[in-house]
């Protein structure tokens, strides 16, 4: 009979539906039911898992800097990759960013005959906002997946077993370096959008629009505060340890990130995960910093 | 009676409910050459995972010169490591540093030497490898049996005691597997190091061995000498040397 059930006596006083009846019930609404309570599950449990992965990962990374002797070279080569090849990004997206919030804030400003705000306009939205999110969604989406790709490669091809083989602790090797190579870089890569930036607005905003460049720049001077450069300035700190933190930990972790698939299908799914979920984190991030230094 | 100085007692292992060893039970000797085989996917690797703590056994006992590896302090373990090389199936040399870096790397990483000893000790083993000119190169830019040369360098540059080789002849012609296992021979007769070697190429792996072990459905199915082993009435030991199902 397919609508009844049979309960089976397992052990002692212990009663279970029969197992051969469990195909049966997945069948039903019920089952169907029980199917995506099981999935969401599954997922959610696999989001735990990646979050206390991720941040034993990032504690142990902060444990390892304690570690002497300092990786000097290995800082310096990371600072360089994550910092120094980043800057020509980061001048193109900052040049442009601030053309365009001298262009958008120019048409909005000049409704209510404040056009001259535009140098206050574009600083404080540049320091406090856009600089620190952009710099480092662009710093995630380029030296972060490359991140994530290196580690991956090395985590398929056997180099992070290969490193615990010789007694080099890989959280050491690969991760401690990126985070202070990280920290170096994200502030000074966000002073420079925001100098960029500026620039761009005075661009459209004195040179095309026709701006008193004197109004602009004084605009852009008396409006800004250390506090806002302060709170650039966390956010980009922040940022810092959330790139290099999702990004190292993807690629490390690639071989129990199944679902993507394996191999370099494995490193392609961590690599833009590791991208996504960085800029999604950032945003939050961004929020959170935002509404404490509020 | 010589005491081993690897053993592995009833040591069980699974991977979620795919059991690959199931009461493993070896001894391994020092200053000599051990084989393992067994069919693909036996869990040889496995086996060899558990030596150098890449992987942690279910049950059962490892133990390194009488002292359990499981509850073995951190500084003897660490000891232990540093003393221990592995050369991987796929060499994993590290692709984005050069021929020299990946030598020096175990040095460099894991020892107090200066540069100049370090660099000093690289190039006495690239000599003795016979792969000197090449440390500039990357492991992209050299051949198989080059860069098996270079994950021996690398695995002998510590000074080991223990070498562990996971198939060092995959993917190499007849010439070269040959030329790889003379190398394994030559070396462990001068250096005098324990080595561990996971082979399929019988017979002439059983050439440079001194004890086989064969790993069967998760068990040591014989263990003995070459001679033994090739003399052995168990019919899977009989069947796996002689290449029939």
């Amino acid at each position: 009979m397919g609508d009844r059930l049979e309960i089976c006596q397992t052990s002692g006083d212990r009663f279970e539906i029969c197992p051969r009846n469990e195909e049966a019930i997945l069948k039903t609404a019920a089952g169907r039911l029980i199917n995506k309570v099981e999935a969401l599950g599954t997922t959610t449990r696999g989001w735990i898992e990646t979050v206390g992965r991720g941040s034993i990962f990032f504690f142990q990374g902060l444990l390892q800097l304690l570690v002497l002797p300092v990786q000097f070279s290995k800082i310096l080569e990371h600072t360089w990759f994550i910092g120094m090849k980043s800057m020509m990004v980061i001048v193109l997206t900052g040049i442009f960013t601030g053309m365009v919030l001298g262009l958008q804030g120019y048409y909005t400003l000049v409704r209510f005959g404040s056009e001259g705000m535009l140098g206050s306009a574009v600083a404080l939205t540049l320091i406090r906002e856009l600089g620190p999110v952009l710099t480092a969604i662009m710093v995630a989406a380029r030296a972060g997946s490359a991140m994530a790709a290196e580690i991956g490669v090395m985590r398929i091809s056997e180099q992070i077993d290969a490193l615990e083989t010789m007694d080099v602790n890989p959280v050491r090797y690969l991760f401690a370096p990126r985070i202070v190579a990280g920290v170096i870089s994200f502030p000074l890569l966000t002073a420079l959008f925001d100098v960029i930036g500026i620039f761009g607005g005075y661009l459209t905003g004195s040179l095309l629009l026709g701006i008193n460049p004197g109004i602009y720049l004084y605009r852009v001077r008396d409006s800004v505060i250390m506090a806002d450069v302060t709170g650039g300035f966390i956010k980009s700190l922040v940022f810092s340890l959330v790139v290099t933190t999702v990004c190292c930990s993807r690629g490390y972790f690639t071989h129990l990130h199944t679902t993507g698939g394996f191999g370099a299908k494995g490193v392609s799914h961590s690599t833009t995960t590791a991208v996504v979920n960085s800029c999604v984190l950032i945003l939050v991030f961004d929020y959170i910093i935002t509404y404490l230094l509020l | 009676m010589t005491q081993p100085f690897i053993e592995f007692k009833n040591v069980r292992k699974s991977f979620d409910s795919n059991p690959v060893m199931q009461g493993v039970d070896l001894l391994i000797y020092k200053g000599e050459i051990t084989v393992v085989i067994g069919k693909s996917g036996c869990g040889k690797s496995v086996l060899l995972k558990h030596i150098i703590g890449l992987e942690t056994q279910d049950s059962g006992v490892i133990s390194i010169a009488g002292q359990d590896l499981a509850n073995m302090d951190r500084e003897a373990r660490k000891r232990f490591k540093q003393k221990t090389s592995y050369m991987f199936q796929n060499n994993a040399l590290f692709d984005s540093l050069n021929v020299f870096d990946n030598i020096a790397l175990p040095l460099a990483e894991g020892s107090s030497l200066s540069k100049k000893e370090i660099r000093d000790r690289v190039f006495m083993r690239m000599e003795q490898l016979e792969i000197l000119g090449i440390e500039g190169r990357y492991s992209t830019q050299l051949s198989g049996g080059m860069r098996k040369r270079v994950a021996l360098a690398r695995a002998l540059v510590t000074d080991p005691d223990l070498v562990l080789f996971d198939e060092p002849t995959t993917g190499l012609d007849p010439v070269r597997k040959n030329a790889v296992h003379s190398m394994i021979k030559e070396y462990q007769e001068r250096f005098g190091f324990t080595a561990v070697v996971v082979s399929h190429e019988i017979p002439e792996i059983f050439e440079i061995a001194q004890r086989v072990a064969m790993l069967d459905k998760g068990r040591i199915l014989f263990q003995g000498n070459p001679e033994e082993i090739q003399g052995s009435t168990i019919d899977q030991v009989r069947s796996f040397i002689n290449g029939r199902e």
